[in-house]
């Protein structure tokens, strides 16, 4: 049945085109075989007529036109998925590489995956705590949410995603997360930060990798996110479990996509890369989420909780990579060099960053009453304490009001105590609050206007009618003075 | 109908030859799934035809079958409450067929066809009348909240009524009348379909002269989109305009909405099937979703389906405008349907316009746009209806010189630029005073002040003219710091800072303040200005600036936002509490004066 061609007619950059074929189909999984005996795979982009053009994963380096083999399979690319696969290492096409026993397959799945009917999606609603303030007191992560890190080069973002990886749980359930490892042209210091924090912490029994280095194939990653979710869908959706899926760097995935694109001849979208950059990265990232039963009415065991990490090109949001994932994810977290400079780990700019799904997943019940209101009013205080800093480089400190000054030193503690955290510290969700509850101690009570008075009352430290910015006591809090000296 | 056979494969593009009697915008079925396509091109006996399902596994060879057919949609009762894919296929049957995934070749009729509904006859109808297409033939209770007319389609010809409508339950397969055009008898159905590139012929056009109200300050008061009108939502991610798009959907006082989320995240979509049963529609106390209809074709399903998303939700609120409905089309976002365009003209290696879009982009858009409108429906009635169109725009990096956005911008009537700036600050609706337009002041101007307030327009005028000093006078304070300004400068900005944190700054989230009626907007407003005039007047007689700085009326102005819709009367208390306090200060000044 399997016919085998020789006739490779042009081969350039990652692709080959054979001419003569008798029946190819679109995205069709290929066999290669090099004059050496070496097997390699690749995947069919076009068929016309008699000519199928294909890219192969491992790349061209060795194919000749004369006596490579090429047969096709018949099938899409699919990955062997069985219990077993929990601890195990795979390449970024899915093949074991960690010495140990082949996976016998529970099932093969199409690593395409078919895309989620939005009707049987469940809104995700559940709580994870990372223990980090910056991202549990501000831009919440939700069960089933797709939440990235906008990272640059030279970020600690490997260290804040493990870190997450170590510490995500949801308050109240036992079973922790089962981990899918998806490393995209990372080098091997950055995959072996991961591993060793894996093993050390001894989570390894239930994480998944699947490893595509720098110096692997190129094209390979094209596969690999694909690969790592079709593990990640089949632990969730047919096992059962909670699953968090790391996937790093993403950047370097777009890279393989426009090698290919410009190698394809296409018409370019922005920076080169291709048109449909934003609907490919859509079928990566809408792979997560929490789904109904097979019947209306029941829920499906099991989640998938993504967090993407990309590496912004010149620390660029505007960049056709971080801004098409700000379309598709449910937020982002950014991370901010000067921050990092000035030694703040983890160097989370919460500003721009956000987490859609924050909402829903906090508030009485969940986090705690007072959550929503005390992250909104953190938000406008400390942007407001970044728009005094800006005057003050202008006009100089002596030209700042009291209350200005009281906005500066809230935000200083602000990057002090509540971003800043140890690389170990696992913060409960009620020790950020208070930490946060501490900082507005800071600002004249009357400058709190997004916190309802009831909480105010109950939640913030100290004399109920304290009047901390340092301005004349006895003054009434409402008094307009201090809140027309607010323009800027 | 043609049968042809698949010479090429190209992502969702495919190539049929033996295609000779194919028509352009004809659909065909490609391979043994019968997988849904559109021809696109034509040339000599090949097809270019668009497929709006995966085509992976397709290859040469395979058959190709013409449908005869242009892409049409079912319109008839059932169509509320519903979710459906890009090309109306039901997402809860495809959940009930195929589970969590939506898998391949599945095919599914539009509307119900098991599901009966209660019909009653025009009671003037007789038998042997002229009937023209366009007329009442009866109606529908659709849900508690939408009567559906059932009209004669203009899929057929008026003529002589020969069998009359009777009352009586029906599918919507069922024949309820007969309409004799010519020697043809023609059966008259409750549902027909439409091909959705087309719009729905009308009587004439009118020019649009009511407000959508849609309880959001900021749009009803300063850049307000008439009923029938057109308006655009451009703005980087995370600025919000999913959050702009689902107020309006909830609050804007349209009969029925139809929500497109074009090429969007998943998730949202199932946040609007979870919140919409729930909501309470203020004026009628039903659940939102009856007046609703949902098109979801989420970023990860096919290319190809997305971009007829829109057109399958105009057609469907067309239809509904068709029976004299206030129909409003929410399509989120028409960047996603413009790069489905741009993805199309690709893979058929056309000349790309700019960025990459294709050339017949702008036209495009325009087409869409111009959907929109007041209008005389056909039919003896004369009926009106009206189709507003409120699109969103993903521009890459929130920059406006995107195509997508210049060609939106060229014929839409009301601008809201979302910026992200406000959005760091959580100012919300991040829509930015200064950039924003709306060209439909001066048609609402009479039902504003016939409906709202005489002095409308006057306020609106002086909260602008603050709004637009105070951005000038905040580039002064950069420069040489807040001291140096005049007392006059200084109640600008206090004013203009009323004016952003407690009008137009409205959280969605609070029950009170999520909506608020125009009656209200117009209050809150005035009450600010009317603070306003009287600080002028008071630095007129010399009363010391701390003094205003520190008015307690200003309390009152800062919780305004909670006053509830049947106590206006506090607003009376609050401006006379401004008159009284100043005038006690500007009493004293004349004391020390003298």
């Amino acid at each position: 049945m399997v016919t085998e061609y020789t006739t490779i007619g042009e081969i350039a950059g990652p692709l080959v085109l054979l001419t003569d074929v008798d029946h190819a189909t679109y995205e069709e999984l290929v066999e290669i075989e090099l004059p050496s005996g070496e097997q390699r795979r690749g995947k069919v982009l076009e068929v016309n007529r008699d000519r199928v053009l294909v890219q192969i994963f491992e790349g061209t380096r060795g194919v000749d036109i004369s006596s490579t083999k090429v047969r096709f399979l018949g099938k899409s690319l699919e990955l062997a998925v069985s219990p077993d696969i929990l601890g195990r290492i795979f390449n970024g096409l899915g093949s074991p590489i960690d010495d140990g026993p082949k996976i016998i397959p529970e099932m093969m799945l199409d690593i395409n995956g078919n895309p989620i009917n939005p009707y049987a999606r469940i809104y995700p609603q559940e709580f994870i705590q990372t223990g980090i303030s910056s991202i549990d007191g501000l831009n919440t992560l939700v069960r089933g949410q797709k939440l990235p890190i906008f990272s640059g080069f030279g970020l600690p973002h490997s260290e804040l995603a493990a870190q997450i990886a170590r510490q995500a749980t949801v308050p109240g359930s036992e079973s922790p997360f089962a981990i899918v490892f998806a490393a995209m042209g990372i080098t091997f210091e950055e995959a072996n930060y991961f591993i060793r924090d894996f093993q050390e912490t001894g989570a390894m029994e239930r994480v998944v990798l699947f490893i595509n280095l720098a110096n692997d194939p190129t094209i390979e990653r094209i596969a690999t996110p694909r690969a790592a979710l079709t593990a990640a869908e089949y632990l969730a959706f047919e096992r059962g479990m909670h699953v968090l899926v790391i996937l790093t760097d993403l950047t370097n995935y777009c890279e393989a996509l426009r090698e290919v694109s410009v190698a394809r001849k296409e018409i370019p979208g922005r920076r080169g890369y291709p048109g449909y950059l934003y609907t490919d990265l859509s079928t990566i990232y809408e792979r997560a989420g929490l789904l109904k039963g097979d019947k209306e009415g029941e829920v499906r065991e099991g989640s998938i909780t993504q967090i993407p990490v990309l590496s912004m090109p010149d620390d660029d949001k505007t960049h056709p990579i971080p801004d098409l994932t700000g379309y598709i994810t449910e937020g982002q977290i950014i991370l901010d060099r000067s921050l990092h400079r000035k030694g703040i780990y983890p160097p989370v700019n919460v500003l721009p960053s956000l987490s859609r799904l924050r909402d829903k997943g906090i508030g009485k019940g969940r986090t705690r009453e007072d959550h929503s209101n005390l992250a909104n009013q953190l938000f406008s205080s400390y942007a407001k304490s970044k728009e005094v800093e800006e005057l003050a480089v202008v006009l100089g400190e002596a030209a700042l009001t009291d209350t200005d000054r009281s906005f500066m030193a809230l935000g200083e503690e602000f990057e002090d105590k509540f971003v800043r955290q140890a690389i170990d510290e696992n913060r409960t969700i009620e020790e950020t609050l208070s930490i946060g509850w501490d900082l507005l101690s800071k600002i004249p009570r009357a400058e709190i206007k997004r916190i309802s008075e009831e909480y105010i009352d109950k939640y913030l430290p100290g004399n109920k009618d304290i009047d901390a910015g340092g301005e004349t006591a006895g003054k009434k809090p409402e008094s307009g003075s201090e809140t027309a000296e607010e323009q800027s | 109908m043609g049968a042809g056979r698949i010479i090429k494969v190209s992502g969702p593009l495919i190539v049929a030859e033996g295609m000779d009697e194919a028509r352009m915008f004809e659909v065909a079925k490609v391979s043994e799934r019968e997988l849904i396509g559109e021809i696109i091109e034509l040339h000599g006996d090949q097809a270019y035809i668009q497929v709006y399902e995966d085509t992976s596994g397709l290859g040469p060879g395979e058959k190709v079958t013409g449908t005869g057919q242009a892409l049409s949609i079912e319109l008839g009762p059932g169509l509320l409450e519903s979710i459906y894919d890009g090309i109306q296929r039901p997402l809860n049957k495809i959940y009930e067929k195929a589970g969590s995934y939506i898998t391949r070749g599945l095919n599914i009729n539009g509307l119900d066809r098991d599901r009966k509904f209660e019909f009653t006859p025009d009671p003037s109808l007789k038998e042997g009348q002229e009937i023209k297409v366009g007329d009442l033939l009866g109606e529908v209770k659709e849900t508690e909240l939408i009567i559906h007319r059932i009209m004669v389609p203009p899929t057929l010809k008026g003529g002589i009524l020969v069998e009359k409508p009777k009352a009586g339950t029906y599918t919507v397969e069922d024949v309820i009348a007969r309409v004799k055009a010519g020697d043809e008898t023609q059966d008259v159905r409750m549902y027909h379909r439409w091909p959705v590139r087309t719009p729905r012929p009308i009587a004439r056009k009118l020019v649009p002269e009511v407000p959508l109200v849609t309880g959001q300050r900021v749009i009803d008061t300063l850049f307000p989109i008439a009923k029938g009108g057109s308006a655009t939502v451009p703005g980087p991610f995370g600025a919000g305009k999913t959050v702009v798009q689902h107020q309006l959907a909830k609050w804007s006082d349209a009969n029925v909405i139809v929500y497109v989320g074009c090429g969007e995240r998943g998730n949202e979509m199932t946040d609007v099937l979870q919140e919409f049963p729930e909501l309470i529609d203020p004026a009628t106390n039903r659940p939102l979703m009856e007046r609703t209809v949902l098109i979801a074709n989420t970023s990860n399903m096919p290319v190809a389906a997305r971009e007829a998303s829109v057109y399958t939700g105009i057609t469907i609120a067309e239809y509904y405008r068709d029976m004299g409905y206030d129909v409003a089309v929410l399509a989120d976002s028409t960047s996603r349907w413009a790069e489905a365009m741009r993805e199309m003209s690709g893979r058929l290696e056309e000349m790309p316009g700019e960025e990459g879009y294709p050339a017949y982009l702008p036209s495009r858009i325009a087409d869409f746009y111009e959907r929109s409108g007041r209008v005389v429906c056909l039919g003896s009635e004369g009926r009106n209806g009206t189709l507003s169109v409120i699109g969103a725009v993903s521009p890459p990096g929130g920059d406006l010189s995107d195509p997508v956005v210049q060609a939106t911008l060229k014929v839409v009537k009301v601008f809201w630029a979302l910026e992200d700036q406000l959005a760091f600050e959580r100012h919300f609706p991040a829509i930015g005073w200064l950039t924003s337009y709306s060209l439909y002041h001066d048609n609402l101007s009479e039902y504003m002040r016939n409906e709202v307030s005489p002095k409308w327009a006057e306020t609106r005028v002086a909260a602008m003219s603050i709004l637009q000093k105070e951005g000038e006078l905040k580039e002064l304070v950069r420069l040489v710091g807040l001291d140096s300004l005049s007392d006059t400068d200084r109640i600008v900005l206090e004013t203009a800072k009323h004016i952003r944190e407690d009008f137009l700054h409205q959280s969605a989230f609070d029950d009170v303040d999520a909506y608020t009626r125009m009656e209200k907007q117009f209050r809150m407003l005035e009450t600010v200005v009317k603070l306003h005039r009287a600080c002028e007047s008071a630095i007129q007689k010399k009363v010391p600036l701390k003094k205003l700085l520190e008015l307690k009326a200003r309390e009152g102005i800062a919780r305004m936002r909670n006053i509830e819709e049947d106590k206006m009367e506090k607003f009376d208390e609050i401006q006379e509490g401004i008159e009284k306090e100043i005038a006690g200060y500007s009493a004293d000044s004349r004391q020390v004066e003298a």
